[in-house]
């Protein structure tokens, strides 16, 4: 991996730079550390930094750049008859890419020379057989086009990436030695690097806001266009799922409400499992328990919460789906066909969820203040009635905001509803058939698939898109609830 | 006072006493105590459902860490070895050996059975001949003597012996009968089949979808490995600065406060959400390659960045304010004050919080899904670092996953099996952070 290569051999050069800086430093201040501005040590980070942060600054955009300069490029290349044919210049780019790869493979491999992979026509050889051959598999025939761009991709690639590595070790060293120049003895080197080390703490800190930003766009633009392939009143107000796995596009049903019920039906079902146990839990362990026992039983709780989901995935597919299909299955009431159902799910993550609740509703319990439950118990209430009258009632708005959390918790979860709800989307009302959700149709749509220009493919980004805004939605007000409450009591 | 209460009678209607209990604080003290058996309830349901949790991953798992194996003494005959060789497809003719020598060993422990040999061969695992036939690649110089051979036997066998699989249920099944099941209890008895521990399943590859009983869990968790170093390298550093910044040096404004708005709400995101963003930058756009652990690892630490902010930030705040003062008070700057004296002494809280955020990071499995490392079969170790990070690989829970989604029950066990594995990882993670928070807490 070249960016790799460069990547250490800047830090290596950053590595001389330090050195020289700092000696630089110690000649010109006459070997007496007295005479100098700052600590040593700071001429040479000094010397390090400037080379190697903007080094690598331009190197991660141009690695992110390249990619989409070489494929405004190299569209310029291919017909408009070309496009339509295929579908969508997405498509015919993704096949380019591929060729592309295959020829790098090939020259890699041995299978084809340099030479030969930059000149290889059409109707002189069989590509998709030569490709074949290096273990690249092409689904469609290769037309000329593509081969011609496919080639130009290859030439422009391959010279970016040269004058990626001169360009980057070339600010390195200039930043090495610029710095380096600088350095003297009344050079203030610790403030420089100080403000410098300040900067790269705002970019750091930065990222969160980079994320938000990236989950967005990454969000937002395949969602654009998949309603360019498919309408979006379609997609929102269609009653039926039934993504097609032969075409591209055409015949595939999209309807966004009967995965929405299944996520809603689940998640009803996991909070009606976990609230009530986690809230009567929480109030036991924050008014009743002896400390001997909190101190057990609390931590016991909270292992349900460190339990990774694949576990409770696994749990509800063997272990609980079973149990309810010998309960309710055909041989007693007959009301569950298989062991996948909306129960199986929505009771696994209802155990999930239980020392969720309790531990945030523990916390908001424990804010109200010790006056009002002694203002309570002065008047002659029992420790239940204040607990009913008086502690639930002030604290009711904190355990709102928990219970929305726990909401969004559970409409985001991904692998128990992937396990153990099943496949089937549906509307319906019984709660051990089986149905699926946001998230599972997420990864079936996706999984193992490089090719994101069909309709069934990019349809997962919209039901990305879904997901986010009701849980981001759901999250906002919760923390502002709670903030609310906190505030209150503070 | 004396007096008065020598002048008070009791009113003759009223029966009301504190001494004793009238109805409806009767009603009320009920109520109470049925209050507190609410809370009881609720806190044993929870424990139920742990315990419940826990009985079903050992029970269901401790078997994958046993296989049944059937010991052969094979004669390795030179002619034997070349004719077998000179054919087309040489582990079929391999196999032929094994069966012979599976025959040859049943007759001379006495057991007598009128099955040919192919048939028998349906006891051992597939992967049989090409066993044979690389012991005789790798050791050219026994060829002449013989050697002992032991065999995975195939996954209902093995299963059979586990209590797994019945006679009843092979019934339908094309791939043994319940006569074979009759030979395999006198083998046992004949000390042709034994049981042991399988390293083979913590350490090896995963195996074709018809040899459940050679799949292992170790090149995945090379995998997890890989991931997990790269979510340290970037994780870590990043999450301490961001953390720095925001508790020591950022200024109360806008900024600031879009920075943490945006934290608290990452940390609440689906992580599927995360695995959308890692698909759609590190692959669409950044074309790094598909299914590799670095892409994984750099999904995973956007995931877990929000959990080691909010841990450090909390370990920062615990360091007393006197310590940055005296700093300050004997001319430190302010960046030496944080780093040469707060940092180290909110480093355990830190490594804490981080250890915590990596063993929630090695236990996610949904962004694992949508960059694609499921649906292959991870069969080879990687070869050096780069390939670890580069070449395609799985990480534990989406080996478990991929598992469970496979049809036969020998490989559900396996999934428990892998599981097990998985917990204990990450128990052995919090408790190191445990050990670390009592070993290093400080109370100011």
């Amino acid at each position: 991996m070249p960016t790799l290569w460069i990547a250490l051999f800047a830090l290596v050069l950053s590595v001389v730079g330090y050195a020289l800086g700092r000696r630089r430093a110690m000649v010109s201040a006459d070997g007496d550390i007295r005479n100098l501005h700052s600590r040593p040590n700071y001429y040479g980070v000094n010397a390090a930094l400037t080379g190697l942060v903007p080094a690598f600054l331009v190197l991660a955009l141009w690695t992110l750049g390249q990619p989409l300069f070489l494929q405004n490029s190299v569209s310029g290349m291919i017909s408009d008859a070309q496009i339509e044919e295929t579908g969508s210049l997405g498509l015919v780019m993704s096949d380019v890419r591929r060729v592309a790869d295959g020829l790098d493979q090939a020259v890699a491999e041995g299978a084809m020379d340099a030479e030969t992979a930059g000149n290889v026509r059409i109707d002189l050889t069989d590509v998709r057989a030569r490709l074949g051959e290096v273990g690249v598999a092409l689904g469609s025939a290769v037309s000329q086009e593509t081969l011609r761009a496919a080639q130009a991709y290859r030439a422009q690639s391959s010279f970016g990436d040269l004058l990626k590595t001169i360009v980057v070790l070339g600010i390195a060293l200039a930043g090495i030695s610029y710095a380096v120049m600088r350095t003297n003895a009344t050079f203030r080197a610790r403030n420089v690097v100080e403000s410098g080390v300040r900067w790269l703490l705002i970019a750091a800190a930065s990222i969160a806001i980079l994320t938000t930003v990236g989950i967005f766009l990454s969000l937002i633009f395949n969602t654009v266009e998949f309603f360019r392939l498919y309408p979006a009143g379609d997609f929102f107000f269609g009653t039926t799922w039934q993504p097609s796995f032969t075409g591209r596009g055409g015949s595939s049903q999209l309807g966004v409400l009967p995965l929405l019920w299944g996520t809603f039906y689940i998640s009803l079902i996991a909070l009606a499992v976990a609230v009530p146990i986690g809230l009567f839990s929480a109030i036991y362990l924050s008014e009743y328990a002896s400390p001997r026992v909190r101190s057990v039983a609390k931590p016991l709780l909270e292992v349900l919460a460190g339990i990774p989901t694949i576990v409770y995935g696994l749990f509800a597919l063997l272990t609980v789906g079973p149990l309810l299909l010998r309960v309710f299955g055909d041989d007693t009431v007959g009301w569950m066909q298989g062991g996948t159902a909306v129960m199986t799910a929505g009771l696994v993550m209802g155990i999930m969820l239980i020392p969720f609740v309790s531990s945030l509703s523990d916390d908001i319990i424990n804010a109200v203040p010790q006056a009002m439950r002694d203002g309570s118990l002065g008047l002659g209430a029992t420790h239940s009635e204040t607990v009913r009258q008086v502690i639930l009632p002030a604290a009711l708005p904190g355990i709102v905001g928990a219970i929305l959390l726990a909401a969004s918790r559970a409409i985001g979860e991904t692998m128990i509803v992937v396990l153990g709800a099943g496949a089937a989307a549906r509307l319906s009302l019984n709660p051990f058939d089986a149905m699926t959700t946001v998230t599972a149709k997420i990864v079936s749509q996706l999984t193992g698939d490089s090719d994101f220009s069909s309709p069934e493919a990019l349809v997962a980004f919209a039901l990305g898109m879904t997901l986010f805004v009701i849980t981001l939605g759901l999250n906002v007000l919760a923390l502002y609830i709670v903030r609310k409450y906190r505030e209150q009591y503070e | 006072m004396t007096d008065a209460t020598a002048h008070t009678t009791p009113e003759p209607g009223s029966k009301s006493s504190i001494l004793t209990v009238d109805p409806h604080t009767a009603k009320r003290h009920a109520a109470e105590g049925r209050f507190k058996i609410y809370g009881i309830i609720a806190i044993c349901i929870g424990l139920f459902f742990l315990a419940a949790l826990l009985i079903a991953i050992v029970s269901n798992g401790t078997r994958a860490f046993t296989q049944t194996r059937v010991v052969l003494e094979i004669p390795l005959v030179a002619a034997e070895i070349e004719a077998a060789e000179a054919y087309i497809v040489k582990t079929s003719k391999y196999n032929d050996l094994v069966g012979e020598a599976l025959t040859g060993a049943m007759s001379d422990a006495g057991i007598e059975t009128e099955m040919e040999p192919k048939e028998l061969l349906m006891m051992l695992s597939g992967s049989a001949g090409a066993n044979f036939r690389n012991f005789v690649l790798e050791n050219p110089d026994a060829v002449g003597g013989s050697h002992q051979f032991e065999f995975l036997a195939s996954s209902r066998v093995d299963g059979y012996l586990k209590g797994r699989v019945t006679r009843e249920a092979l019934v339908d099944d094309k791939n043994l009968d319940a006569a074979h099941l009759d030979l395999v209890d006198q083998m046992r008895e004949a000390g042709l089949v034994e049981r042991s521990f399988n390293w083979d399943f913590i350490f090896g590859a995963d195996a074709s979808e018809s040899r459940p009983e050679a799949a292992g869990i170790g090149v995945s968790m090379l995998g997890s490995f890989f991931m997990m170093l790269v979510v340290l390298a970037f994780a870590l550093p990043i999450g301490i600065a961001a953390s720095i910044y925001l508790e020591e040096f950022a200024p109360q404004n806008r900024f600031t406060d879009l920075i943490e708005v945006n934290i608290a709400n990452l940390a609440a995101v689906p992580s599927i959400v995360f695995g959308i963003l890692g698909l759609a930058v590190f692959i669409q756009v950044m074309h790094l390659p598909q299914s590799a652990p670095l892409v994984g690892g750099l999904t995973l630490t956007l995931m877990t960045l929000p959990t080691i902010v909010i841990s450090t930030r909390a370990s920062l705040k615990s360091v007393p304010p006197s310590i940055r003062d005296a700093a300050l008070g004997v001319g430190a700057s302010k960046m030496q004050a944080v780093f040469h004296h707060v940092l180290p002494l909110a480093m355990p809280g830190i490594l804490t919080g981080t250890i915590i955020g990596l063993a929630q990071a090695l236990g996610e499995t949904a962004p694992l899904l949508l960059i694609g490392m499921v649906g292959f079969i991870a069969s080879n170790p990687p070869d050096g670092l780069a390939s670890g990070f580069l070449d395609p690989n799985s990480a534990m829970p989406a080996q478990i996953y991929e598992w469970a989604k496979r049809a036969d029950p020998a490989y559900y066990e396996r999934a428990w099996g892998g599981i097990i594995i998985l917990l204990l990882f990450l128990m052995t993670m919090n408790i190191i952070a445990i050990l670390l928070r009592r070993k290093f807490e400080r109370r100011w």
